[in-house]
């Protein structure tokens, strides 16, 4: 399989790629390279340990968009059974940046909504890499009104640059879809579990994230902008999206610290897209433990313990 | 709810008393430039005179304009963390904060970007929580939300309905994460008010964009915006660098916004008042006052009386007609 490096993991690259070339010349059968190739994959690991030990919020952004993360249908396939997608708002049009449907999950029957960035050209423009519209919202709204009907638990898998910027989207009502989203998610009597996989961008984010619990995966990221147009509006210059990405916080271990999120999930040594089968399996496990811990509360508490959460959240511990 | 029964205490300060502004003190109008004077500005509730075009106002200024007689009582908003994230980019956050604070306390001593305060528009009690657009461009961060709290919780301890007046470019960014997290608890703030079976009005006006729109600013039983104002999600900018393409004629007017099912009315700005007190008259007043209603009128309704007709009390009654909303 190609493997995507990033800038900063040239070294790891370089000694990966020495890696492949023993193997291939094993695999002629010209010499036994057994020992020299464990050598170089300690040295692999200890490179990755380094890198991804003190990554900066920058290369985190990098990591959250790496285009081999697993997305929602990875861990669809990897956690779900009977995954049943659901489509369309009922008053517009069906929109595929945001998936949605129910599932068997270890057991439990749920209502499982993301976004989905798509993984190739095609499938990310039919997925409008990932940028939702009004109808995607209010799909995401039915759904969750769905789930409350069943008391059936909502998993929310959060991977967005942020809502699309259209002129239609804007004209149908992309602010007060988001903003209904918003609210349902605050005002459900089934649990609900979000989880940050990739990038948290923005209004388009929150509009599913505002659960019972919420929690990032070690390299994700989750902001009220992209460093990018923090940088053009602040800086007036994008190319200081290193800088702004720094200033915004927006890494899981800030957000973890200002008490924005109740968890972060450790990501395989050199982050998720090394290691899609590890990752997801964290994830569901995460998920499961929330569900377990949140599905015996009587509903009227699970509600007011959500909407409690985000009330107190930032008045204390910041200063 | 446990939140409400913080209840917040209701300060009585002395208005802000009118600056001395020259009379010959002039500005531009930014449409049709043409040449404004203050006074007059003033007179017209800072419309321009020659284009219509709505002119920016200061939270103070509306707040005189909507309440009975310019009077008012402004509550204490919590005080919040400052620079959390200990922002910098060209400049320090906190460094923005403190000169943005210290103009608004020479303004209208206010600390932050929205003001709130109370009394009666049109004999109705009422809160307002108002934006000020001069506040570093009406950004919400964790001040606002508090505010909006706060404003919340005071229309529901005095059962009163609750008016936003969003001015804003949207999220304050200085305060990252926590900014965005502004929209889920002021959605929950105005989300008490309705479950608690008060008006929510939100009166939208120039300009009234990002994150706040996707929150409080969408969720309005009634949604007024006053004419030509800026009410979108996205911006202008980020949609064109987008789509590549120009965008429609008077895409995110308050007008597009009516005609695409935004809002409920666009308004002239002196129409304001009067149209807002006559909402909040409409949905508080529900039934006939009782002083029309003679006692022996209501015993003398014999059966035969409502032959042909639906037997409900109101159609036997003469409408109130005490015009609390008259414009002035
Ligand atoms: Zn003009």
């Amino acid at each position: 399989m190609m493997r995507s490096f990033l800038n900063f993991e040239k070294p790891i690259a370089e000694l990966e790629g020495k890696i492949d070339e023993l193997r291939r010349l094993a695999d002629t059968g010209e010499m036994n390279i057994a020992e020299e190739i464990s050598k170089l994959q300690t040295k692999v690991d200890k490179q990755l340990r380094a890198t991804y030990g003190k990554l900066s919020a920058w290369q985190k952004v990098q990591v959250a968009r790496h285009p081999g993360r697993p997305h929602f249908s990875d861990y669809i396939a990897a956690l779900t059974t009977d995954f049943t997608p659901l489509a369309g708002d009922r008053l517009f049009a069906e929109d595929n940046a945001l998936q949605g449907g129910i599932a068997r999950f270890r057991g439990f029957s749920a209502v499982i909504i993301g976004n989905e960035k798509g993984y190739d050209t095609e499938s990310r423009v039919k997925h409008n890499f990932g940028m939702a519209r009004p109808e995607g919202y209010r799909k995401a709204q039915r759904l969750m009104q769905t789930a409350e009907r069943f008391g059936l638990p909502v998993i929310t898998l959060i991977d967005t640059s942020g809502a699309y910027p259209g002129v239609g989207a804007e004209e149908r009502g992309q602010a007060e879809a988001i903003a209904k989203s918003i609210q349902t998610c605050l005002d459900i009597k089934t649990p609900l579990i979000s989880v940050v996989i990739g990038e948290g961008g923005s209004g388009g984010a929150i509009a599913l994230a505002a659960g019972n619990s919420v929690a990032m995966l070690e390299h994700s990221v989750y902001s009220v902008i992209s460093p990018e147009g923090c940088a053009s509006i602040l800086w007036r210059d994008g190319a200081h999206a290193s800088e702004a990405a720094e200033s915004l916080k927006l890494t899981a271990q800030d957000l973890k610290r200002m008490e924005v999120i109740d968890a972060i999930i450790d990501e395989p040594l050199g982050g998720a897209h090394r290691n899609v089968d590890d990752m997801t399996a964290r994830v569901g496990d995460y998920i499961e433990a929330q569900i377990r811990e949140f599905l015996p509360l009587e509903p009227g508490v699970l509600r007011a313990k959500r909407r409690e959460k985000f009330l107190e959240m930032g008045r204390t511990g910041l200063h | 709810m446990n939140w409400l029964t913080k209840v917040v205490r209701p300060k009585i300060r002395a208005l802000v008393g009118k600056k001395d502004v020259p009379d010959d003190l002039w500005y531009k109008c930014a449409k049709c430039a043409q040449m404004l004077f203050h006074k007059e500005l003033e007179e017209n509730l800072h419309v321009c005179h020659h284009c219509g075009h709505h002119l920016r106002l200061s939270a103070v200024r509306r707040l005189d304009m909507l309440f009975d007689d310019g009077a008012y009582n402004r509550i204490e908003l919590p005080e919040v963390a400052v620079d959390p994230l200990k922002f910098k980019d060209r400049k320090r956050y906190t460094d923005r904060l403190r000169d943005a604070q210290a103009n608004a306390v020479k303004q209208n001593g206010g600390a932050d970007a929205v003001i709130v305060a109370h009394g009666t528009i049109g004999g109705q009690k009422s809160v307002i929580a108002a934006f000020d657009f001069g506040f570093l461009g009406g950004s919400m961060g964790q001040a606002v939300g508090e505010a909006l709290i706060a404003a919340a919780q005071l229309a529901i301890v005095q059962r009163a309905p609750l008016i936003v007046i969003p001015s804003t470019g949207g999220a304050r960014m200085q305060e990252g994460i926590l900014s965005l997290m502004q929209l889920p608890r002021t959605v929950l703030a105005v989300e008490e008010v309705r479950e608690a079976g008060l008006p929510y009005i939100v009166v939208l006006t120039d300009p009234t964009t990002g994150g706040v729109t996707a929150s409080f600013a969408m969720l309005g039983d009634i949604h007024i915006a006053e004419k030509g104002a800026t009410i979108g999600f996205a911006g202008k900018r980020v949609i064109k660098d987008t789509i590549r393409t120009e965008l429609p004629e008077g895409f995110q007017r308050a007008e597009y916004m009516l005609e695409h099912g935004m809002v409920d009315i666009v308004v002239h700005r002196k129409d304001l008042r009067g149209t807002l007190g006559r909402i909040i008259d409409l949905l508080v007043r529900r039934t006939p006052s009782a002083e029309i209603v003679p006692l022996d009128a209501v015993a003398n309704l014999g059966a035969e009386n409502f032959k042909g007709k639906t037997p409900t009390v109101g159609s036997a009654l003469t409408p109130v007609s005490q015009d609390l909303a008259a414009d002035d």
